[in-house]
């Protein structure tokens, strides 16, 4: 496959988009409230596994077990938050990544998660809507990609969470988030409850997560912890500082500069073993979150003034 | 400590009691070590250093290629040790100290430190591979100490960890590098106004914190056997722990700490499936930040 085939793209549009959800949600964490949410890929794997052990075990169908997943997820967070938001925001970051790790690690070792083994067998719903699709595609002449159908519903729910996000943020609640970011006492002072905002900021992090990992799980099949290692929390760092800090829109250019370096590695012509080029996008993630940290802070489309005030 | 232990011994029994608590002190070492480092950067820097994990990883994996390579282990130890406080000093030279003098934001700080450990980490793997590596030592002879049983390696590993945990106490408590050490941990400004070199006792720091993380971290090889290249940040959350539990940024707290958390591990298997022994850290450390957050051995400052 060559780095100008359209199923590379596809495949490349797929996880940029559903990174693309889950970095929204660190985006109203991070660019408009301040909170140091270190723990999204737990949401993420709250959201994905529970939709999966309501399908599997429960016999719930698809499209029902969705909605509850998103609300274990916002559970989740709240009961995360209402503790740990009281603290200093580095021991909140800390709290955030423990909390990531623990929900691994339950996932693996508990007996209703399938331990490692996973779960799987949950998708039969979605296989048949993707292939319903693919016929209406295929009769507009869009080719027969089998990930067509994903791509397509991970853009069409990024787009309509971006327009969501955006609104939100134009609304007097986007204003006090904001607010609370450039100044918890002020706007304490103002009669605001800055404990239910930041909750609440939290709430909608964790649903988007669960919503990126729902389409984690259709794109993989079964699911297992190493597909929602707490690592993943730091792709969508690395999104974030791409696209830059404060807005929404930059979320999408990030997300697919991402991507498109870490599947673009595989047309480097070197002498590496699939491990080794496994390593290596984990490296490449890595100087991203330091490079940009050191060299442009704000990100590349992040606006300098709205990140100047925290320290 | 000691009220637990007899209260154990009286629930459990005294040689199972007495068994896991020779099993706590093997651990017990290499998480107080760890967690010494990770304080005293905190302390001096204000740097949570989500990259300390991996400085063992990288000290043991140099430690143990060495001994591939056909250095005896101890001294295959030693060059990991080093190679570990190099990585760590040369990290402030190109990282960390520009980051200071730009001013850099919490956040900055943390994502930094969380890229240089996927750096650290992921280059150990492009290396080694991701898969279980033995150490190779001799993990078969064991001793009987009373109606007690300990693998001659776990207790050299034991009794290296408990001499160090004490000579960095002593030194931390006695010497001139010590005291500077502590004295920036406690007020920076007020440190290099008495005239004390801050920048070469950070870099000091730095070394001190990667070469101990690098023995912490052979040591944790030498007693369970093999490792992975996820080992380093799997205990992180553990040392963290430590470091909380013992006040972040009281280098004897991080000492204590880490023999807590390493007995509290082991107790736990007393009533728990062991594979539930790293769940043991995660408690301790959610509960110690949420009901305990200066930690048990940390001072009430009038200023923060």
């Amino acid at each position: 496959m060559s780095f100008l085939h359209p199923d590379f793209w596809i495949g490349v549009g797929v996880i940029a988009g559903i990174y693309g959800i889950f970095a929204l949600g660190l985006q109203i964490n991070v660019g408009f409230t301040g909170l140091l949410n270190f723990g999204q890929a737990g949401f993420m794997s709250i959201g994905a596994y529970t939709m999966g052990m309501l399908v599997v075990n429960g016999g719930w169908s698809l499209w029902a077990a969705m909605p509850v997943a998103i609300v274990a997820a916002i559970i989740a967070g709240l009961l995360v938050g209402l503790p740990s938001l009281r603290l200093r925001s580095d021991y909140f970051a800390i709290a955030t990544i423990a909390f990531a790790e623990i929900v691994r690690y339950t996932f693996q070792n508990a007996a209703f998660a399938g331990g490692n083994q996973g779960i799987i067998g949950y998708d039969e719903e979605w296989r048949r809507f993707a292939a319903w699709l693919s016929g209406r595609f295929a009769a507009l002449g869009l080719g027969d990609n089998s990930q067509l159908p994903l791509f397509f519903a991970v853009w069409v729910v990024f787009a309509g969470c971006l327009i969501a996000l955006l609104l939100l943020q134009r609304s007097p609640w986007g204003r006090v988030l904001k607010a609370i970011r450039e100044d918890e006492e002020a706007a304490a002072a103002l009669g605001k409850n800055v404990l239910a905002y930041k909750l609440q900021s939290l709430g909608v992090a964790a649903a988007l997560a669960a919503i990126a990992g729902f389409f984690l799980a259709l794109n993989v099949t079964y699911l297992y912890p190493g597909e929602f290692d707490p690592t993943f929390t730091f792709f969508g760092y690395a999104v974030l500082i791409l696209g830059g800090f404060a807005s929404y829109g930059g979320i999408a250019l990030g997300t697919i500069l991402l991507w498109t370096l870490i599947e673009g590695l595989r047309f480097v012509d070197l002498p590496l073993s699939s491990g080794q080029l496994g390593s290596l996008r984990f490296v490449l993630v890595g100087l991203v979150l330091v490079l940009l940290s050191m060299l442009r802070p704000e990100g590349l489309l992040g606006r300098r003034a709205e990140m100047q005030q925290r320290r | 400590m000691v009220a637990v232990a007899i209260l154990l011994a009286v629930l459990r029994g005294p040689v199972e009691t007495g068994q896991a608590t020779l099993t706590g002190l093997v651990a017990a070492g290499y998480f107080a070590l760890g967690a010494v480092g990770l304080t005293l950067v905190f302390g001096i820097l204000r740097l949570v250093n989500f990259a300390h994990g991996d400085l063992l990883t990288v000290g043991t994996y140099v430690a143990l290629g060495m001994a591939a390579a056909g250095l005896p282990f101890w001294a295959a130890a030693v060059v990991g040790i080093a190679a570990t406080a190099v990585v760590a000093t040369s990290l402030d030279y190109v990282v960390w100290g520009p980051m200071r003098r730009a001013g850099a934001s919490t956040l900055q700080t943390f994502l930094t430190a969380i890229g240089l450990a996927l750096v650290l980490r992921y280059t150990v793997q492009f290396f080694a591979g991701s898969q279980v590596r033995r150490v190779g030592l001799d993990v078969v002879s064991a001793v009987n100490i009373g109606p007690w049983h300990l693998g001659t390696l776990q207790l050299v590993v034991m009794l290296v960890g408990l001499a160090t945990i004490t000579l960095v106490g002593l030194g931390l408590r006695f010497t001139i590098l010590g005291k500077q050490m502590r004295a920036l941990a406690d007020n920076m400004a007020l440190a290099e106004a008495s005239g004390i070199d801050t920048l070469r006792t950070i870099r000091i720091t730095w070394a001190v914190a990667g070469g101990l993380a690098a023995l912490a971290g052979i040591l944790y090889a030498s007693a369970i056997g093999s490792i992975n290249p996820n080992f380093g940040v799997t205990i992180l959350l553990s040392l963290f722990a430590a470091a909380v539990l013992g006040g972040i940024g009281n280098a004897y707290g991080a000492l204590a700490g880490g023999i807590v958390i390493g007995l509290a591990q082991e107790w736990s298997t007393l009533f728990f499936n062991p594979r539930w022994k790293p769940a043991v850290g995660f408690a301790i450390l959610i509960l110690t930040l949420l009901f305990l957050p200066r930690g048990i051995f940390g001072r009430k400052r009038a200023r923060t």
